[in-house]
């Protein structure tokens, strides 16, 4: 399984992360770096892999940031670049927000493929980086079906 | 034991001060309660019927979360799906942009959407929350809880793992 595409798989920490938890399946087995913002979220990564028997995945955390903090953005955002120029990601999938649209934007400037799922919070209309995102995602994803348009986002299902 | 949470990015009083008031109103003995305040530069609401803390290690949260009955907090989906999947009936209150709590409203969006599922409870206001409480309470104390699985649905993250290892 080690020879599969190696994923870098983001989110910020809360809601983004719930999230990107619960579609781990699709990436059980393979080479994962997981990316937040929140230094604690890494002993329950690995306390989890152990209890399943899988290869410790690889974690990281940037700095967090609003959408308001430009100076905390530049900072997640060259953070975020020498991560992905180190882990060479085969595929980045993301769940939003901030990190994960730098992680994209990044990621595609190194070849890797890109997943954008935007957040079941937007149910009315797609985030601000969810549409911003749209351009850069090689698989560009609303998990509201009233919200997929045949231009994109597509609509796969939801993680709830 | 009831455990409000504010979540740790903007603080939500109108929340608390219903649930404080709703703590006084009730009869002896008071129902426990433990709450995340997150308080905010001026004039927020600490609580005075019941114990509190403005941040909660992960730890810490986790456990109070797995203890409660019932949990109360803002319709974010982190707390939804957390609920859910622990079986904890839930009750949320929308923030609403327009009273500073939120930048937009999709909060409301996500309650409408999600509104009516078992072991979720939509309180549109202050005045709505002593009704939820009550139909969460007594959700909490049924056998047959709803609970969902800890991960999405296997026909999502199949679909998404053949487009991750380049069969999709």
């Amino acid at each position: 399984m080690q020879d599969g595409p190696k994923i870098m798989a983001v989110a910020s920490a809360g809601g983004h992360w719930v999230q990107l938890m619960r579609l781990s399946p699709a990436w059980h087995g393979l080479r994962v770096c997981y990316v937040s913002t929140d230094p604690g979220l890494g002993p329950a990564l690995r306390a989890r892999a152990e209890a399943e028997g899988v290869p410790e995945p690889g974690f990281a955390a940037v700095t967090e940031a609003s959408r308001w903090e430009k100076r905390r953005l530049l900072v997640q955002l060259l953070q975020i670049a020498l991560l992905v120029r180190r882990e060479r990601p085969d595929v980045i999938v993301t769940t939003g927000a901030a990190p994960g649209y730098f992680a994209l934007r990044v990621g595609r400037l190194f070849g890797a493929r890109t997943v954008w799922i935007d957040s079941m919070a937007n149910a009315e209309e797609l985030s601000l980086s969810g549409r911003k995102a749209g351009r850069h995602a090689d698989l560009w994803l609303t998990q509201w079906e009233h919200l997929a348009r045949p231009g994109g986002p597509q609509f796969m299902g939801s993680v709830l | 034991m009831i455990f409000l949470t504010t979540g740790t990015q903007i603080p939500f009083d109108r929340l608390v001060r219903a649930m404080d008031a709703w703590v006084a109103a009730r009869p002896a003995p008071a129902p426990e309660v433990f709450g995340q305040v997150l308080l905010g530069k001026t004039g927020s609401h600490a609580p005075r019927n019941f114990d509190w803390a403005e941040r909660l290690d992960p730890e810490r949260y986790a456990a109070l979360f797995a203890r409660a009955d019932v949990v109360v907090a803002h319709a974010g989906m982190g707390t939804i799906l957390t609920a859910l999947t622990g079986g904890k009936p839930l009750v949320v209150m929308p923030r609403r942009a327009a009273l500073g709590e939120h930048r937009n409203d999709h909060q409301i969006a996500t309650a409408n959407r999600l509104r009516g599922r078992a072991g979720l409870h939509v309180a549109d206001d202050e005045t709505a929350l002593p009704g939820c409480l009550d139909r969460a309470l007594a959700e909490a104390r049924r056998p047959d809880r709803p609970v969902i699985p800890p991960v999405a649905d296997p026909g999502f993250t199949d679909a998404l793992r053949a487009f991750l290892t380049g069969r999709g």
